[in-house]
């Protein structure tokens, strides 16, 4: 059974400072799906999804109003801590950024910080979160070496198998194709459709067909609005805003 | 499309920034000249101070209107330097500086010949050039072996070379018994009677401290006989050497260090004396005002000395540094702190030795004298010491560890911080776990060159602890064996002493070049460790390449 309001963003608006990035967002994202946010630069994608980890808090004088809800319970609340929440939900970004580590350390990091150490555990968790990257193949045998000996495209992939070692409920992924040549961009998008069995995951793409592929639904954001949020099918061949159907069509960026 | 021109302008506007190249090269240009052109003087004058010359010797015969007003005679000694003078006539005179040793026949060890004095220059093999304790060289001819039993052996007589490598061996180990005698056995017994004679009088005599007194003078008496016998043996023979001009130099075997005929060495010879000059320079204690001998207690307080500033400046500098880059609110403080902080950077050393004195030495070392040796005799830690001159080049090279940990910290990309955030670390957890193992390399290099900059200061140390001569190393073999409080001798005192504080410093000159070249080769030493040591760990963190 999947919660269709499994993440609830609630009339949410966000602020940098004096500059509004976001304007009450409201959207249900379902559980066990991917969803996937487009829109032109700069209009709120990173943002909004940042702000599914709160991690935009590091950032000084930002500020908020409205809410956004996990499985029921509020982000916000003063009870939740923020590095419990941030176990729950894991977050892929758009430039690879493996740890100056060994390729195990590096999946297993979200294990340490948790102080759990046990070696056989952390064995377990390494195979299958590789496997479930679809990178054990490829590294089983360096386990051991700088994770920075890895491809760009087996990096980015570590960085998968490092956000998922956790077992957290959501996977946010801000354009983790970005950096990624096309044969590199396939397997990570076929690996995003395995990992939707287990994972809700939410993905920033600016690349239309991606968004296609491998996304359940789409919202299309411009300017720190939602503008257009329903199952990709109906928002790419039968949009109905003005707005969305310009983009996807690329008649702006 | 038809070709018509060149599609690249080949000279004109496009080379218009070449000048400016070129400024940048000569700039980087006269750098390395410089830098080459001193550190070539201090390599080429500090080796050569270990080359052996050859001897000669110079008949002088002071020719019509010379200068120096050198008496006629023999003089045997090397050629240190040629220089042109002109006297007041406007005449011009060529001049050699001869060293020629022998200081009880000459006074002097130098002496200035004008070339058109010299009237036969000769190179006989059989000169010797004998080191000895005290008084300096000694040149001149093997006369004979005045040996104890009143057996006397001339020179030239079979076995004498050997006889006479047997006597200086035999001085060493003498030397080495009486200073055993002296320092640790008499040392310790002094020390004992010292300890109980204040226990007397704090407690009142009893039998046993009578008794164990009474003990402590026997053997000191006993000790005594000892000492007095070795010396006696050490002055018991007698090596006769014939100086040039046909005087008699009786040196006592105890004296003798070494004896060596540079005019019968070949190449192979002259470069093993060389090895081992500069062997007896790093390892042996400084003699004749330092003037002669070796600098080792200097290399083991320089070392000593960086190794424990860079124990205090590396944690200190780096903590301060995390929580200015990390956590503290950046806000117009932070900003002041950090100026402050690169100001730091700028303030004179001296007046760290100022601050350091007045804070470690009469107040800490204060406090820590009244509450743990109330009744010491002596301030202990109340003077200067290797510990607080080490802590006040801590606090001089401080910044330059804060400014690099900063930026090295600041040169993690943000994107691995909010990776490990995203984990589930903890603020501290990614700091520790992740941006410290990424900014290594760069917080290295900051304590790289604090180290350089500590092992090169002087001014401040003069003023906590460091002095021309201090025989007790601050580490040896007596409890508690590490003694911070000790003052030490340093490198970079060491040549300021000898240039300028030196009653000969002609003599010092050579000394002053060795002990830069070394003072250099030691920053160089450390500073390629902790190269080795960077580059290790840069190639294990290396960043990725994006
Ligand atoms: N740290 C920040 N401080 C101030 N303004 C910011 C900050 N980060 C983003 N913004 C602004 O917020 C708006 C939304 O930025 P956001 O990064 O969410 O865009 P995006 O949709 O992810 O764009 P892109 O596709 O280029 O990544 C932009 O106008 C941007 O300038
Ligand atoms: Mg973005």
């Amino acid at each position: 059974m999947t919660r269709e309001d499994f993440i609830a963003v609630d009339r949410f608006s966000f602020f940098y400072g004096e500059k509004q990035a976001l304007h009450d967002i409201d959207m249900r994202i379902p559980e066990r799906r991917v969803t996937a946010l487009i829109g032109p630069s700069g209009c709120g994608k990173s943002t909004l999804l940042r702000n599914m980890n709160r991690m935009n808090d590091l950032i000084d004088g930002v500020r908020h109003r409205g809410d956004i809800r996990l499985n029921g319970q509020s982000l916000y609340d003063p009870k939740v801590e923020v590095i419990s929440l941030r176990k729950r939900v894991g977050m892929v970004f758009q430039k690879y950024n493996p740890f100056a580590k060994t390729v195990y350390e590096n999946v297993v990091f979200s294990l340490r910080v948790a102080g759990r150490n046990r070696k056989r555990e952390l064995d377990e968790v390494v195979e299958r979160s590789l496997r479930s990257a679809a990178l054990w193949e490829e590294v089983k045998d360096r386990l051991h070496d700088s994770a920075f000996g890895l491809s760009g495209g087996q990096q980015q992939r570590l960085c998968i198998a490092r956000a998922i070692a956790n077992q957290p409920e959501i996977l946010l992924m801000d354009e983790p194709c970005a950096a990624l040549d096309p044969t590199a961009t396939l397997k990570i998008e076929s690996l995003i459709r395995e990992l939707k069995e287990q994972f809700t995951i939410v993905i920033v793409t600016h690349n239309m067909e991606q968004a296609t592929r491998c996304s359940d639904r789409t919202a299309f954001l411009y300017m720190g609005r939602l503008i257009e949020y329903g199952d990709t099918k109906q928002v790419f061949e039968n949009p109905r805003e003005d707005e969305t159907e310009a983009y996807i069509s690329g008649k702006f960026s | 499309m038809a070709q018509t021109n060149t599609a690249f302008a080949t000279t004109g506007r496009s080379r218009k920034g070449e000048p400016f190249v070129w400024l940048t090269a000569a700039g980087l240009t006269i750098g390395v000249i410089l830098t080459l052109g001193l550190l070539g003087l201090v390599v080429v004058k500090g080796l050569e101070v270990f080359w052996p010359a050859r001897l000669v010797v110079l008949e002088v015969e002071p020719a019509e209107g010379s200068g120096q007003g050198t008496a006629a005679g023999t003089v045997a000694g090397y050629v240190v330097q040629e220089r042109v003078r002109r006297d007041l006539a406007g005449k011009t005179h060529e001049e050699i500086q001869v060293f020629r040793g022998n200081r009880e026949l000459h006074g002097e060890k130098f002496v200035f010949l004008d070339r058109a004095d010299i009237a036969e220059t000769r190179q006989p093999g059989d000169l010797l050039l004998v080191e000895r304790l005290e008084g300096g060289h000694v040149i001149g001819r093997a006369g004979a072996l005045e040996l104890a039993g009143g057996e006397r052996l001339e020179a030239g007589a079979a076995g004498f070379d050997e006889r006479l490598e047997q006597l200086i061996e035999e001085s060493a180990g003498r030397r080495e018994e009486l200073k055993r005698i002296e320092k640790d056995q008499i040392g310790r017994n002094a020390k004992r009677v010292k300890e109980l004679n204040l226990e007397a009088k704090l407690a009142g005599s009893d039998a046993g401290v009578a008794a164990e007194l009474a003990e402590l003078r026997e053997e000191f008496e006993r000790l005594d006989g000892e000492r007095g016998e070795i010396r006696e043996r050490l002055e018991a023979d007698h090596f006769v050497v014939e100086s040039a001009d046909g005087r008699e130099i009786r040196l006592a075997g105890g004296e003798l260090l070494h004896v060596f005929r540079p005019n019968e060495a070949g190449f192979l010879g002259r470069l093993g004396e060389m090895f081992r000059r500069g062997w007896t320079f790093l390892s042996s204690d400084p003699r004749e005002a330092n003037t002669e001998g070796g600098v080792y207690p200097a290399i083991f307080g320089t070392v000593v000395m960086t190794l424990v500033m860079s124990i205090f400046v590396t944690p200190f500098g780096v903590i301060a540094a995390i929580y200015l880059r990390e956590y503290a609110k950046q806000g117009h403080l932070v900003r002041a702190v950090r100026i402050s902080v690169n100001n730091l950077a700028g303030v004179p050393s001296i007046v760290f030795g100022v601050f350091g004195l007045a804070f470690f030495i009469y107040f800490v070392g204060g406090l820590v004298d009244d509450t743990f040796f109330p009744d010491a005799e002596e301030p202990v830690y109340k003077s200067g010491g290797i510990l607080w001159a080490s802590l006040t080049l801590a606090l001089l090279t401080v910044p330059v560890v804060i400014v690099a940990t900063e930026e090295a910290l600041a040169a993690v990309p943000r994107g691995v911080r909010e990776a490990a955030l995203a984990c589930g670390a903890s603020k501290w957890q990614a700091i520790q776990r992740v941006v410290l193992p990424a900014s290594l390399p760069g917080i290295l290099t900051g304590v790289i060159l604090a180290m350089a900059r500590g092992a090169g200061e002087v001014a401040p140390l003069m003023l906590v602890g460091v002095v021309k001569s201090a025989p007790d190393l601050p580490i040896d073999g007596v409890a508690p064996f590490v003694h911070p409080e000790r003052q030490f001798m340093h490198l970079g005192f060491h040549i300021y002493d000898l240039g300028f504080q030196s009653p000969d410093s002609e003599a010092a000159k050579p000394m002053v070049f060795a002990t830069t070249l070394l003072l250099i080769s030691i920053v160089v030493v450390m500073n390629l460790a902790a190269i080795v040591i960077r580059n290790r760990l840069r190639k294990k963190y290396a960043t990725s390449s994006f």
